[in-house]
C-alpha cells in the first residue's frame, strides 16, 4: 500500500510536469482495456467505439475548438497491469479515461486516477461496489451493475405492483443466490416492504410442493425468484396448481423462451427482468452502421456501451468547458445526453440513470415489455 | 394443523416416487447383490417414452384416459426392454466376476443412457403434457392437495399391493424369494435363475417407468438428467429401509420424503438434503442394515 501511494504521488508529479506544454492544443482521452491476450475481445470493441466517436467529433471541429487525442493503453484485464496503465495515462496528462473493461482491473486502477483527479467511465465493469462503496467519486459507468436486476425487481414489486410482503426464493447457485441477497438488501433498505421468507431450493428435486406450501403460509403477496428457468417453471406451476395467484417476479435467467414452452399456461403473467432492448433507438443503429462501414463487420461486446460512454464524456467536456474534475462531474450528473443505450445522465454514485434492465411479462405466450 | 397436513401430503407424494424407484434397487440387490446404478436412468427412459407416446397420441386427439393408459403401458414395456437388455449385456457376463466389476459396469450404463438420450433427444427441458386432469371434486381442496398428488398416491399404493401379491402368491414370486435366499440352492432345485433375474429387472424397470410417468406429469418437465438425482434419492431410500427388503424400500421412501418435506416446512429448504442425509447416517449408525434390513450372514 505504501508503495502504491508513493507510485501515485510520483505519477502525479510526473503528470504535472508533462501536461503543461500540451494542455492548450488537444484534449487527451485515455482508452484503457484488454487489447491483447485472452480477453482482448472484450476490450477491442470499446477501443473501436472510442476511435469512431473521436473521429466524428474531430471532423466536426473538436470539442470547444480543441481536437481530441486518443491515448490507447492495454491492461490485459489484469489488476497488476492496470495500475501501470493508469500511471502511464496519468503521467501523459490524461484527464478523462474511457475504461477499464474488467471489474478487477478497474478497481485496481481507480485509486491512481482518483488521486490525479481523472474522470473514469467504464462501458463494462459491473461490480456493484465500484459505484456503491463511495470510494471512487471519479468513477462512472454506462452499464448496469450486477445488482441492478435485483433493484429493478424490487422497485417493480414495491412501486408498480404495490407489494408489501415478499418471499425471496433462490436456487442456491452463485447467480441466483447473489441476486436474492441483493433483493433482500434492497427490500429491507426501502422500508416499504418486508422479506417474509428467504430460502434456497435444491435444483433438480422431484417436487417443490413443500416450499410452495411454505410460501403460502408465509402470507407473502409476491415472490421474487433468483435462478434459472427449470426451477422457476416448476415452482410457478406448483404455485398455480395450489391456486396461489400472487405475482412471480424473476430475472434474465428465466426470461427465456424455454420457460414459456415448459411452463405453458402457467407462465402467463410471470414477470422477468431482461436487458433493455435498444434496437428501436436510431442512435444505436447509427453506431452499429458506423462500425460496419469502418470495419465491415458487426461490433463486438460492450460496443454500444462504450460508444455511449464516449459520447457522454465528450458531452460532459463540452458542457463543463474544460476537463476540470468538479465541473465535469457536475456536467455528467446534470446534463442528459442521447446515446445508443438511451437518454442518460449519471446519479450520485456514478451509475447511469436510464440504463439497465427492463421488466417483461408473459402475455399470450410471449415476453412483452411492461411500460 | 392444515399446514402439517399439507406438508405430510407433499412428503407422501415425494416418498411414493422414491419408493417406486427404490423397489427396483432393492429387488435387484436382494437377488444378485448388485447396486444397479443405471436404474435411475431407466426411470428417465420411462419418462421420455411416455412423453413421446403422449405427445403423439394427443396430436391424434385420443381421449385423456386412453392416453395415460397407453403412455403408461408403452413406458413400462420400453423401459423393461432397456432393463432386460442392460442386465443381459452388462451384468450377466460379469455374474461370476468380483463384486466391483458389475458395479463399475452399472455406472458405465448410467452414463451411457444419459448421453444416449442427450444425443438422441435433446439437452433442453421438454414440456411434459399434463396427463392427470384436475378433478372437479378436488377443487374445494385444491389449495391443499392437487389431483395429480392423489393419483400418484393411489397408483403407488396399488402398484405395491400388486407387487406384494406377485411375490407372495405366484410361482415366479416364490422362485424370486428362493433365489434371493440362496442362488445356488435355487438352481439345484431346478429354478431357472437367469429367468428369475431377468424378471426382476423387468418388474423393477416397470415400476421405475411408472414413477417417471407420474412425476413428469406432476411437475410438467423432463430432461435427460432427471434420473440422476431421483436415482440417488431412491437409492438412499432403499439403503435407509434396508437394502434387499421390499417393505423396507417402501418405508425408506416414505421416511425420506417426509423428512425432506418437514425439514423444508419447519426449518429451511436450504437444509433439505442435510436433514435427509443426516437421518441416513443416524439410522445406519444404530441399525447398519437399515430399518427393516436383515443382517447379512457371511455364507461359507
Amino acid at each position: 500500500m505504501k508503495l502504491r501511494v508513493g507510485q501515485t504521488l510520483l505519477a502525479a508529479a510526473i503528470g504535472l510536469t508533462m501536461t503543461l506544454p500540451a494542455v492548450a492544443e488537444t484534449i487527451k482521452l485515455g482508452v484503457a482495456g484488454p487489447h491483447s491476450g485472452d480477453l482482448a475481445s472484450y476490450g477491442i470493441p470499446s477501443r473501436k467505439a472510442a476511435e469512431l466517436v473521436v473521429a466524428k467529433v474531430n471532423a466536426n471541429g473538436g470539442i470547444n475548438g480543441k481536437q481530441v487525442e486518443l491515448m490507447v493503453e492495454d491492461d490485459v484485464c489484469k489488476p497488476e497491469v492496470a495500475t501501470n496503465t493508469a500511471t502511464k495515462l496519468v503521467s501523459a496528462g490524461v484527464k478523462v479515461v474511457l475504461g477499464h473493461i474488467c471489474s478487477g482491473a478497474t478497481k485496481a486502477a481507480l485509486p491512481i486516477y482518483n488521486n490525479a483527479g481523472v474522470i473514469v467511465m467504464s462501458p463494462s465493469a459491473t461490480n456493484p461496489a465500484l459505484t456503491q462503496s463511495g470510494e471512487y467519486p471519479n468513477f462512472f459507468r454506462t452499464i448496469a451493475s450486477d445488482d441492478a436486476q435485483a433493484k429493478a425487481e424490487v422497485n417493480f414489486a414495491l412501486n408498480v405492483l404495490g407489494l408489501k410482503k415478499i418471499a425471496v426464493i433462490h436456487d442456491k447457485g452463485d447467480y441466483g443466490k447473489g441476486l436474492a441477497e441483493f433483493a433482500k438488501i434492497f427490500l429491507e433498505a426501502s422500508g416499504k416492504g418486508e422479506v417474509v421468507l428467504l430460502e434456497g431450493v435444491t435444483p433438480g428435486a422431484v417436487d417443490y410442493s413443500a416450499i410452495v406450501q411454505k410460501i403460502k403460509r408465509s402470507d407473502a403477496d409476491g415472490v421474487i425468484f433468483g435462478g434459472y428457468h427449470p426451477e422457476a417453471s416448476k415452482i410457478v406451476t406448483q404455485m398455480r396448481k395450489k391456486r396461489m395467484e400472487i405475482p412471480f417476479i424473476s430475472d434474465d435467467g428465466v426470461k427465456d423462451d424455454t420457460f414459456i414452452k415448459v411452463a405453458g399456461k402457467y407462465a402467463e403473467g410471470v414477470y422477468a427482468t431482461g436487458p433493455q432492448d435498444n434496437s428501436a433507438n436510431p442512435l444505436s443503429q447509427t453506431a452499429i452502421d458506423a462500425h460496419k462501414q469502418a470495419y465491415n463487420e458487426d461490433p463486438g461486446a460492450f460496443y454500444e456501451n462504450a460508444y455511449s460512454a464516449a459520447l457522454a464524456l465528450v458531452n460532459a467536456i463540452q458542457v463543463a468547458g474544460s476537463t476540470d474534475f468538479d465541473a465535469m462531474k457536475k456536467a455528467l450528473q446534470s446534463s442528459d445526453v442521447d446515446t445508443p443505450v438511451g437518454k442518460i445522465h449519471f446519479d450520485e454514485s456514478g451509475d447511469a440513470v436510464g440504463v439497465g434492465f427492463a421488466m417483461y411479462q408473459v402475455k399470450d405466450g410471449q415476453f412483452v415489455e411492461v411500460k | 394443523m392444515e399446514y402439517f397436513i399439507e406438508l405430510f401430503l407433499s412428503g407422501l407424494t415425494r416418498g411414493s416416487i422414491y419408493a417406486l424407484i427404490a423397489l427396483g434397487y432393492t429387488m435387484v440387490y436382494g437377488i444378485i447383490g448388485l447396486i444397479n446404478f443405471a436404474h435411475g436412468d431407466i426411470y428417465m427412459i420411462g419418462a421420455f417414452t411416455s412423453f413421446i407416446v403422449a405427445t403423439v397420441l394427443s396430436i391424434y386427439g385420443f381421449p385423456m384416459l386412453s392416453i395415460i393408459v397407453l403412455a403408461g403401458l408403452a413406458a413400462a414395456v420400453w423401459a423393461s426392454a432397456y432393463g432386460y437388455t442392460i442386465e443381459k449385456l452388462a451384468y450377466r457376463p460379469l455374474r461370476h466376476a468380483p463384486r466391483l466389476s458389475p458395479l463399475i459396469s452399472a455406472i458405465g450404463m448410467s452414463i451411457f443412457l444419459q448421453n444416449y438420450v442427450l444425443l438422441a433427444q435433446t439437452s433442453d427441458f421438454l414440456p411434459f403434457p399434463e396427463l392427470i386432469p384436475e378433478f372437479d371434486f378436488i377443487e374445494p381442496y385444491a389449495h391443499v392437495v392437487g389431483s395429480a398428488e392423489i393419483v400418484i398416491l393411489i397408483t403407488t399404493a396399488l402398484a405395491m399391493i400388486l407387487l406384494t401379491l406377485v411375490i407372495k402368491f405366484t410361482r415366479m414370486g416364490k422362485a424370486m424369494r428362493a433365489t434371493s435366499q440362496d442362488r445356488m440352492m435355487a438352481m439345484l432345485t431346478g429354478i431357472n435363475v437367469d429367468r428369475v433375474i431377468s424378471t426382476t429387472f423387468i418388474i423393477g424397470s416397470t415400476l421405475a417407468a411408472l414413477g417417471g410417468l407420474l412425476i413428469a406429469s406432476h411437475i410438467g418437465q423432463i430432461n435427460f438428467y432427471i434420473g440422476f438425482i431421483a436415482g440417488i434419492k431412491a437409492f438412499t431410500a432403499a439403503v435407509l429401509g434396508g437394502i434387499g427388503s421390499i417393505p423396507g424400500a417402501v418405508l425408506g421412501g416414505f421416511v425420506l420424503g417426509l423428512t425432506e418435506s418437514f425439514a423444508t416446512g419447519y426449518v429451511s429448504s436450504d437444509y433439505e438434503d442435510v436433514f435427509a442425509f443426516s437421518l441416513l447416517v443416524l439410522i445406519l449408525i444404530f441399525k447398519p442394515s437399515g430399518i427393516l434390513g436383515r443382517a447379512e450372514i457371511q455364507k461359507v
